[in-house]
């Protein structure tokens, strides 16, 4: 059954396919809201298991090829690694997590919002899984369509200009990064397909990774690869879309934004730039992480200052994101690894993060921050939750992102002080401006605006108790997932070295 | 052989079934029929490879599976068009039997350009393909916006019209042994012979007009504005492309051999067409002058197939021609049922016609070029082109910046119709019936299928 008719990959973008398609024809929300859950919750079963099927012999329970525009050497080829696993993983459990949290909360259309966000599941899966290039752009484009629609119909007042920027902006990335996919695919060697066709060129992973590119092709190649990543992640200078996007759209669509969708960008470039690359990105890896370290410290220092709740937490993911490309340009072992498992950690952290900023706004309709104070003694499980996860969210020792962190710092420092020393004010400005944040919500005296909150619902108290529990678990022992993620970053960092 | 022949013949017989049959939706009927007839036919000629008609053209037509393709694609385009705007087409006014004889005789004209193996043959052909136009444009004869249109065209198609027939006489003039055949001008590689290059020259600028290509481009906007909405829809598609489709060919026989000469000045044009057509767009309040410009910025991304002139040129050139002709056919057929033609007569429009809308923004989704759809195959398809081409890479770039402005005005449509409040009660001139809206569904179905399996297009090359 297993890998003749199906792969787990497959599964998993079929899966919230299949259902998002269902949702729009369903007419209540009750009916669209369980469709979601129990599907998504089906893709995060099948994501789980799979993680058992990791060895070589299982191949064919993971990858899959199907002809498709052949005569461009070009096929319909899924398949997972290591960064695959890991990302899906992430997809598959971030979104039960973010329907069950939001299930409280009742949309305007709601059928259409489900089914929307299923098809943005079904778009990042894609991205994760393809291992062919032209598949990975078919997916990269489309997981960006429905989150277009989400944010603009159910984001907040100026939430059509704000989207549209975002979209503009990714749209055009996405299109200079069309041009050099075309211009790598024109450059790869042929390919023989099984049935003896023979193709001039391919857009197979593997034959991009053998493209016969010259060090000039490369070093701009690179560029028009890279633009497309770091409008995603968001790098400085190309994160202006993110905080204002962030803080109109929806908190559900927010929350796959900076969970999954940032992680787009990363992705891009450990599987699409670096190996196809190398010389290149040994070329500017230094401008790279000097962007990248400047946005560190730029986000900190105006999440430091910020008053609006959600504006802050988007400058604390960027500043996360940041020190993630940091390190992965690092290219070391050491660093990456830490990069890899901090990609599905900083994915949790910053989704607890949202569910909490959520439930504030929607109890009091306020996210400006200095009108807030006192919730800690109306809702004490509610601050309990959000202190474990800001504590995460700074990594302290004992919780998730501690391990990953520490291993991106002792990279980075290995390729250079200096940098280190930088990207380590990114750390405390976190723990000022976080620590500040939850005093002058939580604390203090309850005023007109607080004083109806009440503290969290059974569905809430589920979802935050699970990420509480994998911020401890994987805090102490974060083995499983760099087991799950080492041959990938062995393969990455040989392919530069 | 089928095409030209059937189309013309079905011409005839519209013009007449105007006189004798008194009922006015009868010709609707025939249309529907002739080209259908006419769409078969053609397909089998493209199967089989013989025509059902044997006459002795003496080599100045010529068909291969290339333009039988292209025919295929024009006659299809236009049995969609007139499945879904027929209607419209007999509310324009009287003489609805002339209207679709007219549109048979440009699609005679429409053959003609794809098979020309002459530049005799080119040029009756553009003369068939742009006079009935002129008398569609002004087909509303009481409105006066329609009647400046048509003078406009007429004294701009006339004018690029002699200038063509100027080229022609140096090229003939020009050639060793004084020939029409464009295959026979020797042009060389070398260094261009005067003579050739002023003749080249001039057809360029003359068929630039006819596509409407910048600094050409300017009896575009309001010819289309002016037309009535229903013809606007199939000048601006069907007959746009098939000029490209000349042009292409023209360039490619007779001058190809010197095509680094000439690429630059198909490289100013293409950027000038692609900043004129897209810039402007952005700035229109009316969704028809939108498409109108849309329609100019879009020729711009066709013309990379004249910069590019290799294999994957012809095949995105194909791509090119259905996927632009068939999302803008179904958006045209959307636009003609409205109350209003500014973009905020598209306010809600989703809620009132769910069907509309979404068939709508799969229209403009794909005249963006988002993936899946064939808007995409086609963009693709030229900027791999253009790439392959190996010189000036750089207009690649300048070509997909353009392409990201283009997203825009596309998504105000979708902006007004999805996420606005209506301004008014109804939104619509008349109801939609159900036809039509199974009918918009099979063209947005056929935009996705294309754009998956783009070999259904291009597949005479593979088989």
């Amino acid at each position: 059954m297993l890998g003749t008719y199906f792969t787990f990959p497959e599964l998993m973008i079929w899966l919230p396919l299949v259902a998002g398609i269902l949702c729009f024809f369903t007419k209540k929300e009750s009916a669209a809201k369980s469709i979601a859950i129990i599907f998504s919750l089906l893709a995060l079963a099948v994501s789980v298991t799979s993680l058992f099927y990791t060895a070589d012999k299982f191949s064919s329970y993971n990858n899959v090829n199907y002809y498709w525009m052949k005569y461009l050497g070009n096929s319909l080829n899924i398949g997972m690694d290591g960064t695959g696993r890991i990302l899906t993983l992430l997809t598959t459990l971030s979104f039960p997590i973010i329907f069950i949290a939001t299930s409280g909360r009742s949309y305007k259309n709601a059928p259409a919002f489900y089914g929307l966000m299923l098809l943005t599941q079904a778009g990042l899966t894609g991205v994760f899984v393809s291992v062919d290039a032209l598949l990975f752009y078919f997916c990269w484009e489309l997981a960006l369509v429905p989150v277009y629609f989400l944010c603009s119909k159910w984001g907040g007042e100026k939430a059509i200009p704000t989207t549209f920027k975002f979209f503009v902006y990714t749209f055009t990335g996405s299109l200079l990064m069309l041009i050099g996919i075309i211009y790598v695919y024109l450059h790869t060697p042929a390919r023989m397909f099984e049935d003896h066709t023979q193709v001039a060129h391919s857009f197979s992973l593997t034959a991009f990774y053998n493209a016969n590119l010259s060090a000039t092709e490369q070093n701009w190649l690179f560029w028009l690869f890279f633009i497309a990543f770091a409008i995603k992640m968001p790098v400085f200078p190309f994160h202006t879309w993110q905080p204002d996007t962030y803080d109109q759209s929806p908190t559900s669509v927010t929350m796959v934004l900076s969970g999954i969708m940032v992680k787009m960008g990363l992705f891009g470039v450990i599987r699409w730039l670096i190996p196809v690359f190398p010389l290149a990105t040994a070329n500017y890896s230094h401008l790279v992480m000097i962007l990248a370290i400047i946005g560190i410290v730029y986000a900190s220092c105006i999440a430091l200052v910020q008053d609006n709740l959600k504006k802050l937490v988007a400058y604390s993911s960027i500043a996360h994101i940041g020190l993630m490309c940091a390190s992965l340009f690092a290219m070391n072992e050491v660093s990456v690894q830490g990069m890899m498992i901090q990609m599905f950690n900083h994915g949790i952290n910053i989704i607890g993060l949202w569910i909490v900023v959520e439930m504030i706004e929607r109890q009091t309709g306020v996210k400006t921050i200095s009108q807030l104070g006192g919730i800690a003694g109306k809702a004490p499980v509610l601050t309990i939750m959000l202190l474990i996860i800001a504590l995460a969210n700074i990594a302290l020792p004992l919780t998730n992102a501690f391990t990953g962190e520490f291993l991106m710092f002792s990279g980075l420092y290995t390729f250079n002080p200096v940098y280190a020393a930088f990207a380590g004010l990114g750390i405390i400005l976190a723990a000022a401006y976080t620590l500040n944040m939850i005093q002058k919500i939580f604390y203090g005296e309850a005023n007109i605006i607080t004083a109806d909150v009440k503290d969290i619902a059974w569905n809430e108290k589920l979802v935050l108790g699970v990420i509480v529990c994998i911020i401890f678990v994987v805090g102490v022992y974060p083995q499983p997932l760099i087991e799950l993620t080492k041959s990938a970053v062995n393969m990455l960092v040989s392919k530069v070295h | 052989m089928n095409a030209i022949i059937l189309t013309a013949i079905w011409g005839v017989v519209m013009m007449f079934s105007g006189v004798f049959v008194k009922s006015k939706s009868v010709p609707k009927y025939l249309a529907i029929l002739g080209i259908a007839i006419a769409f078969i036919a053609n397909g089998i000629e493209l199967n089989s490879g013989n025509s059902w008609f044997t006459i002795n053209v003496h080599g100045m037509l010529a068909t291969n599976s290339f333009n039988l393709t292209f025919i295929a694609i024009a006659l299809g385009s236009t049995l969609i068009y007139f499945l879904l705007s027929a209607a419209d087409v007999e509310r324009t006014g009287k003489h609805v039997g002339e209207y679709f004889a007219l549109i048979f005789f440009v699609l005679c004209g429409v053959s003609l350009c794809a098979t020309y193996k002459t530049l005799l043959m080119l040029f009756i052909g553009i003369e068939i393909m742009s006079i009935p136009l002129y008398i569609l444009t002004g087909s509303d004869k009481r409105n006066l916006r329609s009647n400046e249109a048509a003078l406009k065209y007429f004294l701009m198609g006339c004018f690029s019209t002699g200038i063509m027939l100027m080229g022609i006489a140096f090229i003939y003039g020009g050639t060793p042994n004084a020939s029409f055949f464009i295959d026979n001008i020797q042009a060389g590689t070398g260094k261009m012979p005067v003579m050739i290059a002023i003749g080249m020259l001039l057809l360029m600028v003359s068929m630039s007009f006819k596509v409407s290509a910048a600094p050409f481009h300017f009896w575009t906007p309001d010819v289309y504005d002016g037309a009535p909405t229903v013809f606007t829809s199939f000048m601006s598609t069907i007959v746009k492309v098939a000029g490209f489709f000349a042009f292409v060919r023209l360039f490619e026989s007779a001058f190809g051999t010197m095509h680094l000469q000439w690429q630059k000045l198909i490289i100013i044009i293409t950027i000038a067409t692609l900043l004129i057509g897209n810039v402007t767009a952005v700035f229109q309040q009316s969704v028809k002058r939108m498409l109108a410009y849309s329609s100019i910025a879009q020729a711009g991304f066709m013309l990379l197939a004249l910069f590019a002139l290799n294999d994957k040129a012809r095949e995105g050139l194909l791509l090119y021609s259905a996927g632009y002709s068939l999302a803008t056919v179904g958006i045209f057929a959307v636009l003609i049922k409205m109350e209003d033609y500014t973009i905020d007569g598209f306010k809600g429009l989703a809620k009132q016609q769910p069907v509309l809308a979404l068939t709508a923004t799969v229209f403009l989704l794909s005249l963006t070029g988002i993936p899946l759809t064939i808007g995409f195959q086609s963009k693709f398809y030229m900027l791999m082109a253009a790439v392959e081409n190996g010189s000036n890479f750089w207009v690649v770039i300048v070509a997909v910046l353009f392409a990201a402005i283009s997203a825009y005005y596309y998504f105000r449509v979708i902006q007004a119709m999805y996420f606005k409040e209506p301004t008014q009660e109804t939104l619509l001139v008349s109801n939609i019936s159900t036809p039509f809206k199974i009918m918009l569904v099979i063209v947005a179905v056929l935009i996705i299928a294309f754009g998956i399996y783009p070999e259904f297009i291009i597949g005479w090359k593979y088989h």
